[in-house]
């Protein structure tokens, strides 16, 4: 049986730390609380529709991602990327994020949630609204583009 | 340092949430009563839930089933049930002056709870009564199932019902706080 949608509260506080870090390693500090405050928001616009209450976590990341995104587009940043959380222990990551952001956004997507956050590739699936092949050829597809980039 | 949202951020969010219109249920939890911690949450229709239950885990997901899974803390869409309650638990009101919202009851729920609504501060009624008021004499016990689970106690006066013998019998948030409230509305000694 599919997992039940959880209230709306318990989803927030279970993910709001990890939201709130992403959004900080990402964009800086400043401009995260804006963004923090829209990937709830977004989230419970579309909560009502949710069938089941798996892949939370991939999901509300993956929001967070696409509001980064789409304050890309609307001011191109300037490169002030903050200082690396090492508290995390994603650093890693955190060399990888600046490198990604010019990736198609479904790549970006991809690579950023499995190399950055460790979501299986079925987690990101369905985070992505796609299949777990779909997610593993992304992300595979956005290393590629990556290291061609490097060279 | 580590990144957490800070307070005003948390706060900020519920909100905006609020504000927004987004939400199914609305609640927050009143720690410092006189009744002890109190959990209470309202809907756009109006007030839906008051629990004494201190854990609000088992209420969130309850909420969730009857009213939709947008359930959230957030103060503002509570203030004036809270402050109604301060105002009743000092004993500086009477009657609450606050819509209900009471979704998900049964009909003969609902019809008890209309009966129960009418029995005023200071006064106490039976099970018994309650049941012939809501037509079927012989309901005493159904109607003591009704209070027992009665979704809004305090501000729907399940305390004001007793025994046929005047003895206080039962009450869901435990026989202490019916004497409390009774005590308070100078019902009892």
């Amino acid at each position: 049986m599919a997992v039940a949608v959880p209230p709306f509260e318990t989803f927030y506080e279970s993910h709001k730390t990890e939201v709130f870090r992403f959004l900080v390693s990402r964009i800086g500090r400043d401009r995260a609380e804006d963004a923090f405050q829209e990937t709830f928001l977004r989230a419970l616009r579309a909560y009502e529709r949710l069938e089941h209450g798996e892949h939370l976590r991939a999901w509300a990341l993956t929001i967070a991602n696409r509001i980064v995104l789409d304050g890309h587009r609307r001011q191109r940043p300037q490169g002030d990327m903050p200082d690396l959380v090492t508290e995390d222990g994603r650093p890693a990551y955190e060399e990888l994020a600046p490198l990604t952001d010019d990736l198609p956004p479904k790549e970006r997507a991809a690579v950023v949630l499995r190399y950055g956050y460790d979501l299986g590739y079925d987690e990101i699936g369905a985070a992505l609204g796609s299949t777990e092949a779909a997610a593993r050829q992304a992300a595979s597809a956005g290393v590629r583009r990556l290291r061609k980039e490097q060279q | 340092m580590i990144d957490t949202p800070t307070f005003e951020l948390d706060e900020r969010f519920r909100a905006a949430a609020a504000a927004e219109g987004l939400l199914d249920v609305a609640y927050d939890v009143f720690d410092d009563t006189a009744m002890g911690p109190l959990l209470v949450g309202v809907t756009d229709r109006g007030l839906c839930r008051i629990s004494f239950d201190p854990n609000p885990e088992r209420e969130l997901e309850q909420l969730a089933r009857v009213y939709g899974p947008r359930v959230l803390r957030s103060s503002r869409p509570v203030d004036r049930v809270h402050r109604e309650l301060d105002e009743y638990l000092e004993g500086r009101r009477r009657s609450f002056d606050v819509d209900l919202d009471l979704r998900g009851q049964p009909d003969f729920y609902v019809r008890v709870l209309a009966e129960l609504a009418r029995v005023g501060y200071g006064e106490t009624t039976t099970y018994g009564t309650l049941a012939a008021r809501t037509g079927n004499p012989r309901a005493a016990r159904a109607v003591g199932t009704v209070m027992n689970r009665n979704p809004v106690p305090i501000v729907l006066p399940c305390h004001r019902v007793v025994g046929a013998n005047g003895s206080l019998t039962g009450y869901g948030g435990g026989l202490h706080r019916k004497e409390l409230l009774l005590r308070l509305e100078g019902a009892i000694l």
